[in-house]
């Protein structure tokens, strides 16, 4: 099927041709190359050349290395447009399919072998681990991060953990504790919220950002100071789509080190919170919870791949106009190969809120076709460990 | 200069904000909550409660309200009257007195505290000296009698509160006095009663606790007269000849002693157990009034048989041959008597009983003494409230055809006006007539007049004459047979105990033009019914609405559907059921709207909902919202999710209902109440060892109750394409998802027998899940859509129809616009994302400027988990203010919260009480009343200025009344830097606590006045004020 018939350079600078197959069926139109317009119109357009109006499609194309490349958002949407010389060759799958194929590598690549091929992200030679390690690159997604650690204090970590459809829980229990702080008048105990369990296999474990007796100190850039337990469980669920966590960790021995000074134990200047629970860490010997707890911090990106966002594409939709600044992290994930029904495809649906839903179709069939049937696999096995 | 600009629009909107919102809570309705103590001001004609939580109420003409709240969060135990003034003294349990005056301010009289203090005994004394046990006010109006727990009786000067030492009846001299045989010396005990001479003010009656009494001569500091009562006293009565004491009994006799005579021991004259032979409980107070001819009222409260009757709480008036125990719902707190004639020393005319849970008032000059109806302190609670419903802007019409059915259920009580009378009620006349619906649980709708400071019962309608329920109706109205003794009568309406709890009423949904009126209930029961000035007999045919829809593999493990009755049922004029719809599962329903104009009531539960039409008597529609995952939503009516109150207080009524049928069934109640005592247990166990965490999970459309509909809305909109718009059902469930239905009526003409029909539209899912709670349509002005009839009546401009429809929906998270009919987000705004708070209420209301007549906003006012109070504006959905109103831990009030088209609203303070609130600056329905200092004012001891003096302290008095104390110290410390020459004395501790400078008239209270001084100083700084006077 990888015919790859390059065109010469006859290129008509204003039209792209599109070359869609659907099945066995093929079509071609041409875009205007300046006005791509909106993924979600251009899906539109694709259901309507290939008269398949309620079939939902996974969208992909091959990009100048042959590589297969998903479609699904307006940033690689544009991106596609621009790097078609001039062809752009689209494969449509049915989402049922598609979907199904997921719980089986071998489903998926069986029947589609030569372009899939491509699917394995690059050919490239720096990736150590065997090519078994790595999974389909629709599984590459952002799940959880550290941010703003230019602006935060070392003592302080803000987590932002991402939660895509309904895959996996977020997995964690917070109570009430209290917190020594100090103050002009000396140290005073003030109440605060903490992490009291994780749930074995959820988010916020596997990510291991968090830990049980973390001190919570904000919710999406807003302080839980004052406010009662029952009211940060609230705002933490009506953020939990896209929550972002600065929490004061109960272990501050593997805080980066940036000014030079101290090493693990220099957290104490800012307050060392602690109650009955945190004194677990405070007095076990160093030694052992440097050595049993490193402070290792999952991503399911690689280094080079946060280099590669020279492109534009990093224009991230961001849910609700959160204060925080882009997270680097996740405009670099827009150019990892990836298959639909990602981060910005969500997050649009997630600004929208239930206008996307409804754009699609206006009829009730649509309704909450959550997003789900994911593997429960567990990310560490596949995801590259960062230590910082 | 856009900074400028910006700011100056800014300022400009922060100005009409002002005009249109403020936030104030203006008046409790209802019955407080524990009430204490009681008191009536003859001369002032105010009845004074004081509560358990501190407050004290005070009560006149109807309309005439005051109410104030002690700092120490103490109860009340007693209250007393200065005599012929507006001052009053409250002691309460941590036995500090309390100094409180009616000072009018800007023509209007405050109730204000203006002194407080606590008696001090000598030093090493144990605390049980000055234990105040009894208190009497002087008719001088200026000395307390204060007995104590030792035996002591403290004399302090008011309203100072200085201790006049020299003058204390200590237990020494009285114990001195006695004869020498009496009892062989023992301790006298507390003193239990002090009571004035009626005739000789210079007399003043110690009645200890054992049973001795002395009369004590002030003046001469000596012993009178002492009666050798050998029972534990209770209380004592002086004859108002002052030649009779009558003291009550712990053994539940009284005695009459004549103490008019010479000698130093009083004779007893008579000694009686009323309810006699058997062992008695105590007669806790008496009185005796006489009567112009004829033989006297005698009045006691207690005394039953211990055995046979000690649980009744029962007052006996004897009077004549005419002999009643009056049979109270509650315990009895106090009562007293009010008398005719202009001084209030005429004829026995009322008796006012205040109970633990009522204000019942007997009518003592009419046949067969009926009770008399009370414009105020009702008891909302006499079943516990389970809903409300407000409605604004009542036509005259319906008000008078409600107010009609209303009075004929009425006919039992006097027809007497109401005999406390005191204060004028200055506030202006209710600018509109405002219904308010309360739903109970024994099944009754209870129709109050809430447009101005009364919650005044208009009508009251029961929904349980439909259904068949266990109960034979009066069985425990046991009317007291023919020669029954005691004679009980049971008066009052208190009566908390349902018979039936699926027969509770749930929602409400009124229309004020056509008069129909939709009530549904806990068992899933929906009654249409409508208003008709005549009695009719009718049956009332039952639809049921299956919601499940053929979902299968569910089980409803909860209560089962009510029966109806199937032979007509003859109902009184007023709302009669003419159809009535019975969900399937007979979940509780909760959601219900009716659109008078399509003839059309939608419903929905746990399970799904329905639409009925009521002309028709078919139903259009039923729509099954359960999750299939979801077994909870199945099995019972929310079992997992009540509140531990709820299921407390369903245990207490488990117990005594089976205490009831003890009587019909005797098989294994004794079982029954150990299994409710278990149940009991073992949730009080649940709730304590809860751990405090919570689970952080994003919801999903498995959680449980994500059917649950929560929010019914009719409106006449463009829901499928821009050009027409049609009516349309739209409904909001827990799980975050609306559903919209077009809707397709006959023409008027064909309405009888063309099928109404509805298609689905559209459905949206939120993304974030989060319940519905509201749902509004926005013309295309922005303004919410009128009310079904609204415009026909021309009540209401009519929607713009031309412009773009908006639809606002409302979830417990946020608030999001949408446009339609292509439904398309459009504005959002975020509250629980941002502060944590969730949307419990949610209305929509109108606000009209303070300033300028013509000028109104819509806006929603939402009531959020935390007890916050937001304005949010329409249709731009903006926060404009945010006022704390209810403790966030009090979570019955916050879902108790009923708000007005008119940025009003109401909750629940208590079982009993509601809170009125206001929201809008023009809109604020509040008591203004004024009370007058009875003309016959005795000379007091402070020297007051003249008032209406025009003041030149008087600068800063333009502002508000409630920051009166402060700017009273404000303008006392002015008065005391330019008055150098008195008064700075190091030790001279005295805190004003008060001082009104409206009228430049001042009252001074110190607290801790031990110098003798410091009454100079007082005259010093009153002079310093009058000094301002021109």
């Amino acid at each position: 099927m990888n015919k790859n018939h390059r065109v010469p350079s006859n290129r008509t600078l204003g039209a792209v041709e599109v070359k869609s197959k659907f099945g066995a069926e093929f079509r071609r139109f041409s875009l205007d190359r300046s006005k791509p317009g909106r993924f979600d119109e251009f899906y539109r357009l694709l259901q309507h050349m290939h008269r398949i109006p309620n079939v939902d499609l996974l969208v992909g194309y091959a990009d100048v290395h042959g590589d297969l490349l998903p479609i699904n958002n307006d940033d690689n949407y544009r991106k596609a447009i621009s790097v078609a010389d001039p062809v752009l060759r689209l494969f449509l799958q049915r989402k049922e399919e598609a979907d199904y194929s997921a719980f089986g590598l071998d489903s998926l690549t069986r029947p589609k072998k030569t372009v899939l091929a491509a699917m394995l992200l690059r050919p490239d030679a720096n990736r150590k681990k065997p090519l078994v390690i790595i999974s389909l690159p629709r599984d590459f997604r952002p799940v959880s991060s550290i941010i703003d650690v230019d602006i935060l204090p070392e003592t302080h970590r803000r987590v932002r953990l991402y939660k895509h459809g309904q895959e996996k829980p977020l997995g964690f229990y917070i109570r009430d504790g209290s917190s020594v702080r100090v103050t002009p008048q000396g140290l005073e105990k003030v109440p605060g919220i903490f992490i009291s369990r994780m749930v074995p296999g959820g988010l916020a474990e596997s990510t291991g950002l968090l830990a049980v007796n973390d001190e919570v100190l904000e919710v999406n850039g807003i302080e839980v100071q004052g406010k009662s337990l029952d009211q940060v469980t609230d705002m933490m669920i009506a953020n939990s789509h896209n929550l972002i966590v600065t929490v004061k960790p109960a272990n501050q021995r593997n805080n980066i080190v940036r000014s030079g000074g101290g090493g693990g134990a220099a957290s104490g200047s800012s307050g060392h919170s602690s109650d009955s629970g945190t004194s677990f860490y405070g007095y076990s010997s160093p030694g052992t919870a440097v050595a049993t707890t490193p402070a290792h911090i999952i991503q399911n990106f690689h280094p080079e791949e946060l280099e590669s966002d020279e492109d534009d594409e990093d224009l991230v939709i961001e849910v609700d106009g959160e204060a925080m600044p882009i997270p680097r992290t996740s405009s670099a994930s827009c150019t990892i190969p990836f298959i639909p029904r990602y981060v910005p495809h969500l997050d649009l649906r997630t600004t929208n809120g239930a206008l996307a839903s409804h754009n699609r179709s206006g009829s009730l069939g649509t309704l909450s076709t959550a997003d789900r049937g994911l593997e429960g696999r567990s990310l560490e096995e596949e995801g590259t460990v960062i230590t910082l | 200069m856009k900074r400028f600009r910006r700011h100056g629009q800014e300022s400009h909107r922060d100005r009409i904000k002002q005009e249109l919102y403020g936030f104030n809570k203006t008046v409790e309705h209802g019955f407080p909550h524990q009430p204490s103590a009681l008191v009536f001001s003859p001369s002032l004609q105010l009845l004074a409660i004081g509560t358990r939580s501190g407050a004290i109420k005070l009560y006149g003409a109807p309309g005439v309200e005051f109410m104030g709240l002690h700092d120490e969060n103490a109860a009340v135990t007693q209250v007393h009257f200065l005599p012929q003034q507006v001052d009053l003294v409250t002691l309460l349990d941590d036995n500090s007195l309390h100094m409180w005056t009616l000072r009018a301010h800007q023509g209007v009289s405050e109730l204000l505290e203006i002194g407080r203090f606590t008696l001090t005994g000598p030093p090493g004394a144990p605390p049980s000296v000055t234990r105040v046990t009894a208190v009497l006010t002087h008719s001088s109006g200026d000395l307390l009698f204060l007995g104590t727990e030792g035996g002591h009786v403290f004399v302090v000067e008011v309203p100072g509160f200085r201790e006049l030492e020299e003058r204390n009846i200590s237990l020494e001299n009285v114990t001195n006095s006695l004869p020498e045989d009496y009892g062989g010396r023992r301790s006298l005990e507390h003193v239990e009663s002090l009571q004035e001479n009626p005739v000789n003010p210079r007399q003043v009656l110690i009645g200890y606790g054992r049973g001795m009494m002395v009369i004590w001569d002030l003046e001469r500091q000596s012993a009178v007269k002492h009666i050798p009562a050998t029972q534990q006293l209770e209380s004592v009565w002086w004859t108002e000849d002052g030649g009779h004491v009558l003291s009550s009994h712990s053994d539940g006799s009284y005695c009459r002693w004549m103490v008019a005579g010479e000698g130093t021991q009083s004779e007893q004259e008579k000694s009686e157990v009323p309810y006699g032979h058997f062992p008695c409980k105590a007669i806790s107070k008496i009185i005796q009034l006489p009567t112009e001819q004829g033989p006297p009222f005698l009045f006691l409260s207690g005394g039953m048989p211990r055995a046979s009757y000690g649980d009744r709480h029962c007052i006996s008036v004897i009077h004549s041959k005419t002999h009643v125990a009056l049979d109270f719902t509650s315990r009895i707190i106090d009562f007293f008597v009010i008398r005719d004639g202009p001084d209030h020393t005429g004829d026995p005319s009322a008796l006012v009983v205040l109970v633990e849970e009522e204000l019942v008032v007997i009518d003592l000059q009419t046949e067969g003494w009926p009770v008399i109806q009370t414009p105020y302190l009702v008891p909302l609670h006499c079943s516990a409230i389970t809903c409300s419903h407000h409605v604004s802007a009542i036509p005259l019409k319906l008000w008078e055809r409600v107010l009609s059915a209303g009075a004929l259920q009425n006919t039992h009580y006097s027809k007497k006006p109401w005999p406390i009378t005191g204060g004028q009620n200055l506030s202006p006349d209710a600018p509109q007539r405002d219904l308010l619906l309360t739903g109970h649980e024994d099944g009754t709708v209870r129709f109050w007049d809430a447009s101005g400071v009364c919650l005044y019962p208009m009508y009251k309608l029961s929904t349980a004459g439909v259904f068949l329920t266990d109960a034979e109706p009066n069985d425990n109205m046991n009317q007291g047979t023919e020669g029954e003794w005691p004679p009980f009568r049971k008066v009052g309406c208190f009566d908390p105990y349902s018979d039936d709890p699926r027969l509770g009423v749930q929602k409400i949904h009124l229309c004020k033009y056509s008069g129909y009126l939709t009530v549904a209930g806990t068992a899933g029961q929906i009654l249409v019914l409508e208003l008709n000035d005549e009695a009719a007999e009718q049956t009332v045919e039952a639809t049921v609405a299956d919601l499940l829809q053929g979902q299968e593999g569910f089980r409803w493990k909860g209560h089962t559907r009510l029966e109806v009755k199937e032979e007509p049922v003859m109902f009184p004029p007023g709302f009669q059921p003419f159809a009535l719809v019975q969900c399937q599962p007979p979940a509780v329903v909760t959601a219900l709207t009716l659109h008078s104009e399509w003839k059309l009531v939608t419903f929905g539960t746990s399970h799904g909902f329905g639409l009925y039409d009521y002309q028709q008597k078919n139903t259009v529609l039923v729509r099954c919202t359960l999750n299939p995952s979801d077994q909870l939503a199945m099995e019972g009516p929310l079992s997992r999710v009540k509140s531990i109150k709820k299921s407390l207080r369903q245990s207490f009524r488990r117990i005594r209902r089976s205490r009831v049928s003890l009587r019909k069934h005797h098989v294994n109640s004794a079982a029954k109440v150990q299994e409710a005592n278990a149940r009991l247990e073992a949730e009080l166990a649940e709730m304590e060892l809860a751990p405090v965490q919570r689970k952080i999970e994003a919801r999903s459309s498995d959680d449980s109750f994500t059917g649950l509909v929560r929010t019914l809305y009719f409106a006449d909109t463009f829901l499928s394409d821009s050009s027409h718009h049609t009516p349309s059902l739209w409904a909001g469930t827990n799980g975050g998802s609306v559903l919209a239905y077009q809707l397709r009526l006959p023409p008027v003409e064909r309405r009888a027998e063309d099928p109404v029909s509805a298609h689905p539209a559209k459905e949206i899912q939120l993304m974030h899940r989060a319940p519905v709670v509201g749902i509004v349509v926005l013309d295309g002005h922005g303004s919410p859509l009128p009310e079904p009839l609204e415009v026909a009546h021309d009540l209401a401009r009519s929607a713009d129809m031309q412009g773009c429809h908006q639809l606002l929906v409302i979830s417990e998270e946020q608030f999001k616009v949408f446009t339609l009919p292509k439904v398309s987000a459009k504005m959002k705004l975020k509250l629980t994302a941002i502060d944590g708070s969730r949307v419990r209420r949610v209305g929509v209301a109108w606000f009209g400027s303070s300033r300028s007549e013509d000028y109104g906003e819509s806006g929603l006012t939402v009531l959020t988990n935390q007890g916050d109070l937001h304005v949010v504006s329409l249709p731009g959905v903006k926060l404009q203010v945010q006022y704390p109103c209810i403790r966030r831990e009090d979570v019955s009030g916050i879902a108790s919260c009923v708000f007005t088209k008119h940025g009003q609203g109401f909750y629940l303070i208590s079982p009993s009480e509601f809170e009125r609130f206001s929201l809008s600056a023009r809109c604020v329905v509040e008591p203004r009343s004024l009370v007058e200092v009875p003309s016959q004012t005795p000379s007091t001891t402070l020297p007051r200025a003249q008032p209406d003096g025009p003041s030149v302290a008087h600068r800063n008095s333009t502002r508000a009344t409630d920051d009166v104390e402060g700017s009273a110290r404000r303008v006392m410390e002015h008065a005391l830097l330019n008055d150098e020459t008195t008064h700075d004395h190091p030790t001279a501790r005295f805190i004003i606590t008060n001082l009104t400078h409206g009228n430049c008239q001042s009252s001074l209270c110190v607290c801790g006045l031990t110098c003798s001084f410091l009454t100079a100083v007082l005259q010093e700084i009153q002079k310093s004020l009058e000094g301002y006077q021109p």
